[in-house]
């Protein structure tokens, strides 16, 4: 039996991307497999008594070595803040191609705890910086001073002890471009080295701790039980910037949807499954409803997904463990025809995401096949004519072809971005100033406005011909012609509407990161949690591959 | 030092506040990119060329032919370095083409270089004395050393060069001899046992 993949008319809307969920494919699951052989060690603990100083940890493996450095300062309370518009932060971070001397560590010294105003250099691979939840760090600190474990209630309810609020790579501020770094074995998938920096940055919050804690009470004080710390992430605060760089990478976008798509089509298409295989599954899939429970947020939209994700995911538990056999045909393909029969769309993605635990074999070769080589896409295939162009359109782009962008509520909004932080931002084009200034993430609107035009062109003009009289439109031509091969290059759907979500295009991104517990704080910004449950590096050599199902157990 | 990456995106929007389109923009970060890798000025002479753009007409060229001529004044890189990546294959059939003025001729480089990729030939693009070699996007090589490039190319020749080797038959069979020496001669017996061998091939 084939199973078809998945409409990209239905997946790739906002809606839906919006509720993607990690799964075996996220980049900080890829990358703990990645570098589960590494020799892990911490190589400088220079801190003093209130746990300000350097840190350095390393990954080894034969010549290779990459060295995560932290800078942990003092800062104020009132000096404390997520916005990206902060200037100080509890600590600054970056990961280091090799092995730093001392020269190195001072020259990072004065660069990396000013972020965006340092300057890095092409020895450096990612750049981030972090703020303690001081509630939760003072409380761990208190309690493991006097010789106690903190609450696990508090604990359980952030889930961290620092959160992140960036992390940077690909050549940003003068860190090294991707190009120098890609053809290393063990950079097989994205974001590989940002995912190193957030996992080694958790490992630092809970050295920090039990150090500050200690000195406060030298003979008193214990350690954060291990437990707790596997139990334990680290905090993220994100806001608009990752929205772009989902619309400005389509193929790449592609890329990691279609491993998705073709994952799910993959085990949809397994005739018979093993025993072992359906327990793990129900086994995952029981254990993730703590997951779900332990899901933490103050936004009503987030809750009422939460409420109806829960209610969804105990009617799948409930089918699937009374009335439903594993041993039929194609188990999970009835399964998946069930759940997109019966439940919301964070359930559908969700279970999704769960068929994906027992098959290592259909994922990790599609984990390779995540990344993408971009400047191969890039030219504009212009010996096509007018008539090619707008088939493509008329297959690929249907849904957007029916929005009404005469209506004022379908361009509502526009995307732009800041002078002063130089991140992006969306705005009300009819209230606030800058709409001329406009960014081309309005892909929907320029889609239709490409196909307008070509409808009174005559057919057998060349695209080059096309081109050179409609200079306005070239970024959406190259976009059309990146979809004929790459379905899920588009979200198919309006990004400036009035009714769009912005948080939609951020958590699809987090979700491929692995992030857990979207915790959208309004609808441009969200916090997650990553590693949460996650082993820790002395335990990688041997751990549990679905701890993410494992985790608050 | 700048990465590419910064260089490519700041390369992008300072085009598209220069007035290109944000299609075109994104040519130039590309582009612009490309001069950088190779060690070529591209942020110095984009720099130039847009501060310059706002006082001076520069022509576009929108259907590229064998002898190109601006009306009045010189034209741009840019808008001739796309039309010449997007009409690379009418173009390249002419086998040469040339050009009156064309203002500062290294941004016309990375989209000489680029078609040279899509056409699978070497381009030999010859302005006043100075010539560069556009070898298939891999790298550019070219006579032109001075750090100070010209913010004009007053006469300018392109030459789509055929694949043809670089060396002579002679030259080939001489190394082809040499190469000769890491081979085996092979006995009667070991011929038997080859593929192929001993079987019937009509079969």
């Amino acid at each position: 039996m084939e199973v078809e993949l998945r409409d990209p008319n239905v997946i790739m809307k906002l809606s839906r991307l919006g509720s993607f969920h990690q799964s075996k494919l996220s980049f900080l699951r890829s990358f703990l497999n990645e570098f589960k052989d590494w020799e892990y060690k911490r190589d400088l603990f220079d801190l003093d008594k209130k746990g300000f100083g350097v840190v350095v940890y390393s990954f080894k493996k034969k010549d290779r070595v990459y060295s995560l450095i932290c800078f942990a300062n003092e800062i104020q309370d009132g000096e404390r803040s997520d916005r990206v518009i902060a200037t100080k932060w509890d600590a600054a971070f970056t990961l280091y191609d090799g092995v730093p001397n001392k020269d190195d560590i001072d020259r990072l010294k004065k660069e990396v705890p000013k972020q965006e105003v340092g300057r890095l250099s092409y020895k450096e691979l990612t750049l981030s910086r972090a703020n303690k939840s001081v509630r939760v760090f003072d409380h761990v600190v208190k309690n493991l001073s006097n010789g106690q474990q903190p609450n696990l209630d508090l604990l359980e309810k952030v889930g961290y002890l620092y959160r992140t609020t960036a992390v940077y790579g690909s050549g940003k501020f003068g860190l090294a471009d991707r190009f120098r770094i890609k053809k290393r074995d063990e950079i097989n998938g994205p974001f590989r080295l940002e995912m190193m920096l957030v996992y080694l940055v958790r490992q630092f919050t809970f050295d920090q701790v039990n150090h500050v804690a200690k000195n406060k009470n030298p003979k008193k004080a214990v350690e954060l039980d291990t437990k707790i710390c596997k139990n334990l992430g680290i905090g993220n605060s994100t806001g608009l910037g990752m929205a772009p760089f989902i619309v400005n990478h389509p193929t790449l976008l592609n890329n990691w949807i279609m491993s998705r798509e073709k994952a799910l089509k993959k085990i949809r298409e397994i005739k018979k499954v093993d025993i072992h295989d359906s327990n793990l599954f129900k086994t995952c899939l029981k254990n993730s409803i703590k997951n779900i429970t332990s899901w933490n947020t103050e936004s009503e939209y987030q809750l009422k997904k939460i409420k109806d994700l829960l209610s969804d995911v105990q009617k799948f538990l409930d089918f699937v463990e009374k009335k439903f056999d594993f041993e039929t045909d194609y188990p999970f393909n009835q399964l998946y025809l069930w759940v997109e029969k019966k439940t919301c769309e964070e359930c559908i993605e969700y279970i999704v995401s769960l068929m994906m635990e027992p098959y290592n074999e259909i994922i990790e070769p599609l984990v390779k096949q995540m990344s993408s080589e971009e400047d191969n896409y890039f030219t504009i295939p212009t010996n096509r004519n007018v008539e090619e162009l707008k088939l493509i359109i008329e297959t690929k782009y249907s849904n957007i072809l029916s929005i009404n962008f005469e209506k004022k509520q379908n361009f509502k909004k526009f995307w732009f971005i800041s002078k002063n932080k130089e991140e992006p931002r969306i705005a009300d084009r009819f209230k606030e100033e800058g709409s001329d200034l406009e960014q081309p993430l309005a892909i929907a609107r320029d889609i239709k406005k490409l196909y307008e035009k070509l409808l009174i062109i005559k057919k057998d003009m060349k695209i080059d011909e096309f081109l050179s009289e409609n200079s306005d439109l070239r970024h959406v031509v190259r976009r059309a012609f990146i979809i004929e091969n790459f379905p899920y290059s588009e979200i198919q759907d309006n990004t400036i509407s009035e009714n769009t979500i912005p948080i939609d295009m951020l958590r699809l991104k987090l979700s491929f990161f692995g992030a857990l517990k979207f915790d959208p704080r309004s609808d441009k910004w969200l916090r997650i949690c990553m590693f949460q449950g996650a082993p820790l590096p002395s335990e990688l050599k041997n751990y549990d591959d679905h701890w993410v199902y494992s985790a608050n157990s | 030092m700048k990465s590419l990456s910064e260089i490519e995106t700041t390369s992008k929007r300072a085009s598209r506040a220069a007035g290109f389109s944000w299609g075109v923009s994104e040519e130039v970060g590309k582009c612009v990119r490309l001069l950088e890798l190779f060690g070529l000025p591209g942020i110095v002479n984009l720099n130039s060329y847009l501060k310059e753009k706002n006082i001076n007409d520069f022509e576009n060229l929108k259907l590229i032919g064998n002898e190109n001529k601006p009306k009045n004044n010189s034209f741009c890189p840019i808008y001739l370095g796309v039309s010449l990546i997007d009409q690379i294959r009418t173009v390249e059939s002419f086998k040469s083409c040339s050009f009156i003025n064309i203002a500062y001729p290294i941004l016309f480089i990375p989209f000489l270089s680029r078609a040279s990729e899509v056409i699978g030939k070497k381009i030999l693009f010859i302005f006043d004395n100075n010539q560069f070699l556009l070898n298939f996007n891999l790298c550019i090589s070219s006579n032109l050393t001075k750090k100070q490039y010209p913010n004009l190319a007053k006469k300018i020749k392109i030459n789509f060069l055929e694949n043809t080797d670089n060396f002579s038959e002679l030259e080939w069979k001489s190394l082809y001899k040499l190469s000769e020496e890491t081979f085996v001669e092979e006995t009667e017996s070991l011929k038997q046992g080859a593929a192929g061998a001993g079987l019937n091939d009509n079969d």
